[in-house]
């Protein structure tokens, strides 16, 4: 224990000297404990307040059926405005998450605070985009996300043009939206509409499915015994949480919690349990949107096909089935097949080509209008990927030493960063 | 004429009444189409029954609770949240903080008895030392003086003093308006509401419209500090999340 807490010490210590000489501080350490844990209060730069968000609902394709499951047709944004003239930012939510989820919430106070009005848009994968606004209703392939993405922007530009006072357009989004930003920004410029003249992509992916596949070994790899065991390590967590949370009384589970658990703990924190709790949310994402895109498709990957789920049904035990299905699995099993249906000459490799950025890094090299925000110890790159950034972006690429996966995003530098691409003038 | 409160009383008794009826009728299980097939993974391949998932949670009215949470959703979304943002738009910031402070000290009564029920020496010192700091210094419970001296709060209800003393969870129950519950926090529910009527502070046993204005803004106040919005997981399992963490947020509640 004591040469633990020794050892931690001394890589504070270190850490310490490390801060002091490239002045990026950032708290935490640990690339999957800043995943987790996400900026500390203090360390959060000031972002306004009190702003006046519209919650906004459109409807992308009228002719589409509602069920008792599903009952409504209408896609969920969210509009903040100036009060005067400025530019207007599309903002793309991550992976299964929603137009107000906390890291839109804190990008939606970066980018007003930046003078912009902003639109908040849920991710493809997110149920809600999945039943309403995709084409195909097989979520995940870049290229078809972002077109539907575009038909979005399209329909809300035409329902809040004579309310807001645009001048132009701007487009980022983190994590999977960061990487969907790429591509819708590259369809604009056949279509048009919009002539994004920045666009900020936060810490995206280079290769949707290198980046899940990590992921869906985060919890595979670090569940002792494997994924029948889940419960006792469920358990397990539990406890320890239930420890902390009896010992720390005058907290609760506010934005700070586990940072106070992360300070408080004496030995070492242990990273496979970190690790399987990031798998965990992410599966949980993942067996949400697979049942999802399951159950507006008619079935027949883990519900019956043909089978109607009525409105008080129990769907426990098609939990239990989704989050045991990887996300390879799902590629491999429904993704891929219903891809190669439409083009027969389509094999697995190619469909993962085509939906990383690597795929279009010739645009992403030459437009000077693209730039891009990401941390080296990135949790969801492979060995090797981030250089992908350093050498298609090269100047446009602003690389923090620190953050995990958007760990960061609400910190000083970073929004500091933020505001000052936004409202810098000319490219 | 009947008097106002009255008649919403009997309107919203009708209304329940008629609601918790047609639930009663509502059932969980799958009724199979006719042109069914199984699926690449049906749940026998994968389910089993010596494996255990800590997304069940003991459920037996499972079809009924489905029906009250959509309605609780339903209601939400066209009636209380409506009703939550007016209110947050009409009133200032430092009178919404007042008026939760001010509810949060009545409370204080309920977090005191029950932190007597289970003889904790450090709860009871400080709740006490909370009521006398907010009530005096505070004004009447306006402003939560106690918290900033370092007087925290102490969350105890007649739900954790039973769990405390070792009563089960017993079945889930979504409540009508109230949302998710279980046997045990229901009863724990009604004790505390029963002692709070019996102390009764403000004197509302006198006054039935202020009992009315009493519960209503003490309703909004509440639904107003939870960030919670219905459906807005994106999960098509937001009823099993949401039921999985009320269970394991109240065991933690107990075990502090």
């Amino acid at each position: 224990m004591k040469r633990q807490t020794l050892v931690c010490l001394f890589s504070f210590l270190l850490n310490g000297v490390c801060l002091a000489s490239n002045g990026y501080e950032y708290p935490i350490v640990d690339p999957l404990a800043a995943t987790v844990i996400g900026t500390p209060k203090a360390y959060m730069a000031p972002l306004p307040k009190n702003i006046h968000r519209m919650e906004r609902t459109v409807v992308v394709f009228p002719d589409r059926k509602v069920n008792s499951f599903i009952p409504r047709n209408t896609l969920s944004y969210s509009l903040v405005s100036q009060q005067h003239k400025a530019p207007l930012v599309f903002s793309i939510s991550g992976t299964g998450a929603s137009h107000r989820s906390t890291k839109m919430r804190l990008l939606e106070k970066t980018l007003y605070k930046a003078g912009l009005h902003v639109v908040s848009l849920p991710s493809p994968t997110y149920g809600n985009f999945i039943a309403t606004a995709s084409t195909t209703q097989v979520p995940g392939h870049t290229v078809h996300d972002s077109e539907d993405l575009y038909r979005v922007m399209e329909a809300i530009f035409e329902q809040i043009r004579n309310e807001v006072d645009i001048t132009e357009f701007y487009l980022t989004g983190y994590s999977l939206g960061g990487a969907q930003a790429a591509f819708v920004a590259r369809l604009d410029e056949e279509r048009k509409v919009f002539n994004f003249k920045k666009v900020l992509m936060i810490n995206p992916p280079v290769n949707l499915f290198n980046s899940v596949s990590i992921l869906d070994r985060l919890l595979e790899d670090n569940i002792p015994g494997g994924l029948d065991n889940f419960s006792a390590f469920f358990n397990d967590l539990m406890d320890e949480f239930s420890k902390v949370y009896t010992k720390l009384e005058n907290v609760d589970f506010n934005d700070d919690f586990l940072y106070r658990i992360y300070e408080n703990s004496q030995t070492a924190i242990d990273i496979s349990r970190v690790s399987a709790t990031i798998g965990m949310s992410f599966r949980i994402s993942s067996a949400n949107m697979i049942f999802f895109s399951d159950i507006v498709t008619g079935g027949g990957y883990i519900l019956p096909k043909n089978h109607q789920l009525h409105n008080t049904e129990s769907t426990t035990n098609y939990f239990k089935v989704a989050s045991r299905i990887s996300f390879t699995d799902y590629f491999d099993e429904r993704f891929y097949p219903f891809y190669k249906k439409q083009n027969a000459s389509l094999t697995r490799e190619s469909l993962m080509e085509n939906t990383s950025l690597a795929s279009i890094a010739d645009y992403l090299r030459s437009s000077n209008k693209i730039a891009v925000v990401h941390n080296e110890d990135d949790i969801i790159l492979a060995p090797g990927e981030i250089d992908f950034f350093r050498n298609t972006f090269q100047s446009r690429a602003q690389i923090y030493p620190r953050g995990g996966h958007c760990g960061n995003i609400a910190y000083k530098d970073n929004v500091d960063y933020m505001v000052r691409y936004f409202n810098s003038q000319g490219d | 004429m009947m008097n106002t409160p009255v008649v919403i009383h009997h309107c919203l008794l009708i209304c329940l009444s008629a609601c918790f009826s047609f639930l009663l009728g509502c059932s969980a299980l799958p009724e199979k189409s006719a042109n069914e097939t199984p699926a690449l993974h049906p749940i026998h391949s994968v389910v089993r029954d010596e494996v255990s998932y800590p997304i069940d949670v003991y459920d037996p009215w499972e079809g009924f609770n489905r029906g009250m949470y959509r309605f609780n959703a339903g209601f939400d979304r066209y009636v209380f949240l409506p009703v939550v943002s007016a209110y947050a738009l009409l009133t200032p910031d430092i009178v919404e903080n007042s008026i939760s402070n001010f509810f949060n000290n009545l409370f204080e009564l309920n977090n005191l008895g029950n932190a007597i029920l289970q003889l904790k020496p450090k709860a009871i010192a400080q709740t006490t030392g909370r009521i006398l700091v907010n009530t005096t210094v505070g004004i009447g419970g306006l402003f939560d003086v106690a918290t900033k001296l370092g007087i925290y709060e102490h969350d105890e209800d007649f739900g954790q003093t039973l769990g405390h003393y070792g009563v089960g969870d017993g079945p889930y129950i979504v409540l009508p308006l109230l949302g998710p519950s279980n046997l045990r926090d229901m009863t724990g529910n009604i004790g505390d509401s029963l002692t709070f009527s019996a102390v009764d502070p403000l004197n509302l046993d006198d006054h039935g419209k202020r009992e009315v204005g009493f519960h209503l803004l003490n309703a909004i106040d509440r639904r107003h500090r939870i960030a919670f919005r219905y459906y807005d997981s994106g999960s098509p399992f937001e009823y099993e999340l949401t039921r999985m963490l009320y269970t394991r947020k109240r065991e933690l509640d107990i075990a502090r």
